[in-house]
């Protein structure tokens, strides 16, 4: 595996025999006829095509449907290695929820200096309206995906927090359903932790943060942009395993002060709106005036504590890259602990010297928009052309506040089945985690993301990467 | 459920249902064309499908391939087999927590089949196998329908629209054929030709079921008390009829509350309940037809509004 020279490779290590956690799968692998696993692999495409299980893909003339393409070698981490993750990732969920909380109220950590105060004043996603607002419950981030990837045996890094509307819970779900179906036999050998709760766990959590005055039947409903939006498999999953409604826009309006969705039986009213909406679409009365996709008014009910949504409005500000870099003095400032997880070197190009810095070694580092995401916009220095690297420059010199950089990570690799075997290519992870007043609640498992070209770092499906069944082995 | 859901599903089974009844059209047209060379067929087809102006807008005259290929696949026509096809798998998606997974899978997979197959122009020889993978991947969707889903009012909104579909449809083929079946009074009871009640009962796969019930003897009264009257014909507006009904009860039942499209279904059931064959004759079969026709369309408007389809 002389390709992989200098990667840590969760099967093998640094070196040739299988890691622990990854034993049992090795022999098991030993003993399978590649070619036949080939086939099995093709017909898991068939099986999601099947079912439905793609996405659109933004720009595409026809918006035609495409597949995510699965890898059915598993990335295995052990119930130790997880336990360690658990524990940073809770505690990242509560400084984040408490800093959202602390923002929209006493802003004690910009008084403190711990964050300056123009980061947030002049912040597209920090949301004015909502300060003073109470949550139900005092839950801003109901669903929050933590973006992590390793470099070595113990070196696990946050690469960006999701606490707007994380995605791909259902790639989780329906991966596993997928390796159960085709390799049962595995299941019987190796003790893998479930993942199918997260539906139920996940209804269970947002009623938990219901209003005051929610109805007997605490209803809960799915918000989406629509039929056309490119997670709107994910988004009738979800509802459909919930055993809740999925509404768009058009189903709701405001009735005597609540949202109402309208039933075959006249509008009924709901307590919970779990929408997959951007802010600015939420309410074309209160954000964007253009909207058509969400409900005008639903805004003002929020603030007079009628209706939990989840996640809260303005809550995107977390996920902001700038905010990103002071993660560790949030966490340190609202636990009173050292950050569990760490972050990865950020240079804030707001800052001259840093900034200084970043234009001297473009080539060997990867720089993103503040307020990016799935992979568009961003450069990786080592893969990119001359030109390109021109082409950023200038972007950087024009508006260096819009940009943060790191160093180019030494991702991990998982190996994939292609055609000439096993093949090590990279990964990241993104487990989910579900915040109620009961607590946090963390699936064990997550969206393994791979990087399916040789070399390449980018794990995005919408830059050509694929997903993987994620197993937490029970060994604790 | 949410209104929208249920006019989701009702559409997704009226598209379903149109275009197997397109794909039966074409079947019937093809089948006479070889058989009877030089027949007006498929001008009278085109008719049915409520094509012949889209048609004759884009391509003139009237030729087998075009006309084919124009029912089977354009996407300019909304009501070919392909665009029903797509429409309801657009349905199917949009009412995916309603539906069972056996269903959509079914709905999803014969999408995947068809939008394959329909690719290129069908040739003449592919047209029976394509036609029989359409028929069988209805059965399919209706096999899935039956056995994986709850009988409640999911299934009712789907069942509705089947035969509000069905009712239009043996309707509009009457219709068209009506003046064949038109006797003069000196010919009520005398034999048709052939092709003339072949075609008719071709269009809604009744053959040999006529055949078999009436031991081969083609009547206009006959083949007309078939379609409009009989109950053991599943495409009958009688039998269509009578299945709105019964899924309008369940409705009322399961909601317990009754509105405006309770009492038209029930006034369309009792008159034609209380309607004779030879009544329609002396009155006149194509006012008979243009009245259901108003009145079945009227009756999913009612549906449409009265479960709150739209806002």
């Amino acid at each position: 595996m002389s390709d992989s020279a200098g990667y840590f490779d969760e099967m093998r290590g640094f070196g040739d025999g299988a890691r622990a956690p990854y034993g049992q799968y090795a022999a098991w692998f030993g003993q399978e006829d590649p070619k036949g696993l080939m086939k099995e692999a093709k017909e898991a495409e068939d099986f999601f095509r099947r079912t439905g299980i793609t996405f659109n893909v933004y720009g595409q003339a026809e918006a035609e449907e495409r597949l995510i393409p699965f890898d059915i070698v598993p990335r295995i981490i052990s119930g130790k290695e997880w336990a360690r993750l658990t524990k940073g990732i809770e505690q990242r969920v509560r400084a984040i929820n408490a800093f959202l909380y602390d923002i929209y109220h006493r802003q004690e950590i910009l008084r403190a200096g711990r964050v300056p105060v123009d980061l947030i004043a002049r912040n597209e996603a920090f949301l004015p309206m909502m300060i003073g607002v109470e949550p139900p419950g005092g839950i801003y981030t109901h669903i929050v995906g933590i973006d992590l990837v390793r470099t070595g045996e113990d070196e696990f890094f946050v690469l960006e927090d999701n606490a707007r509307t994380p995605s791909g819970v259902s790639y989780m779900l329906e991966n596993r359903e997928t390796m159960l179906q085709m390799f049962p036999e595995l299941f019987s050998q190796i003790k893998v932790r479930p993942v199918s709760q997260y539906p139920i766990s996940l209804r269970n959590s947002l009623a938990a943060a219901m209003p005051p005055d929610a109805s007997p039947d605490q209803t809960v409903a799915v918000l989406t942009p629509g039929i056309h939006n490119s997670a709107y498999f994910e988004h009738a999953f979800l509802a459909d395993q919930m055993g809740v409604e999925l509404v768009d826009g058009t189903d709701l309006k405001v009735i005597d002060g609540r949202i109402a969705m309208r039933t075959t039986r006249g509008y009924k009213p709901i307590d919970v709106v779990y929408r997959r909406i951007d802010d600015d679409f939420l309410d074309p009365m209160n954000f964007n005036p253009d909207s058509l996709l969400g409900v005008p008014g639903i805004f003002d009910v929020y603030r007079a504590g009628r209706i939990t949504i989840a996640n809260a409005p303005g809550t995107g500000i977390s996920d902001d890259k700038a905010i990103y870099s002071y993660m560790p003095d949030i966490v340190e400032f609202y636990t009173g602990e050292k950050a569990i997880l760490q972050n990865v070197p950020t240079w804030r190009c707001s800052e001259p010297e840093a900034l200084a810095y970043v234009l001297d070694n473009l080539a060997d580092l990867v720089v993103k928009e503040v307020h990016g995401s799935g992979g568009y916009g961003m450069l990786v220095g080592p893969a990119a052309s001359k030109k390109e690297l021109a082409a950023f420059r200038a972007k950087l010199e024009a508006k260096p506040g819009g940009y943060i950089a790191q160093p180019t990570l030494a991702l991990s690799t998982v190996p994939i089945l292609t055609k000439a075997g096993l093949a090590p290519r990279h990964v990241d992870l993104r487990p989910f985690a579900l915040f109620s007043p009961n607590g946090v609640d963390i699936t064990p498992g997550g969206l393994t993301r791979v990087a399916l070209k040789k070399g390449s770092l980018v794990v995005n499906s919408s830059q050509g990467g694929g997903t993987k069944d994620t197993w937490v082995l029970e060994d604790d | 459920m949410l209104g929208k859901t249920a006019g989701g599903l009702f559409w997704m089974f009226r598209n379903l249902e149109r275009s197997e009844n397109t794909a039966r059209l074409i079947e019937a047209g093809f089948r006479i064309a070889l058989t009877r060379p030089g027949s007006e067929e498929w001008t009278s087809v085109l008719k049915t499908a409520a094509a012949e102006q889209a048609y004759t807008a884009i391509h003139g005259d009237v030729e087998q391939a075009k006309v084919i290929d124009f029912l089977l696949r354009d996407p300019s026509n909304p009501s070919s087999v392909m665009s029903s096809y797509a429409q309801a798998r657009q349905n199917a998606r949009l009412v995916r927590t309603a539906i069972t997974r056996e269903v959509w899978e079914a709905v999803n997979e014969s999408f995947m089949e068809l939008k394959k197959c329909l690719a290129r122009p069908v040739s003449e020889r592919d047209l029976p196998d394509i036609l029989g993978q359409i028929r069988r991947d209805s059965a399919l969707v209706r096999g899935a329908l039956h056995g994986s889903m709850l009988r409640n009012d999911v299934f009712d909104f789907c069942r509705m629209g089947t035969f509000l579909e069905r009712a239009d449809n043996t309707a509009r083929i009457l219709d068209v054929k009506y003046y064949v079946l038109l006797p003069s009074v000196t010919q009520v009871g005398s034999s048709l030709d052939n092709v003339q009640w072949e075609t008719i009962l071709r269009s809604v796969s009744g053959v040999r079921a006529y055949s078999w019930l009436n031991q081969g003897k083609a009547t206009p009264m006959g083949i007309a008390d078939f379609l409009i009257f009989d109950p053991r014909m599943p495409r009958s507006l009688r039998y269509s009829l009578t299945k709105i009904r019964s899924n309008l009860a369940m409705l009322e039942a399961q909601y317990n509350d009754r509105h405006p499209c309770h009492d038209t279904v029930e006034r369309l059931d009792a008159s034609l309940t209380a309607n004779t064959v030879e009544h329609v004759f002396e009155d006149g079969l194509h006012e008979f037809l243009t009245q259901f026709l108003g009145d079945i369309g009227q009756l999913g408007t009612d549906i449409q509004s009265d479960y709150k389809f739209m806002e």
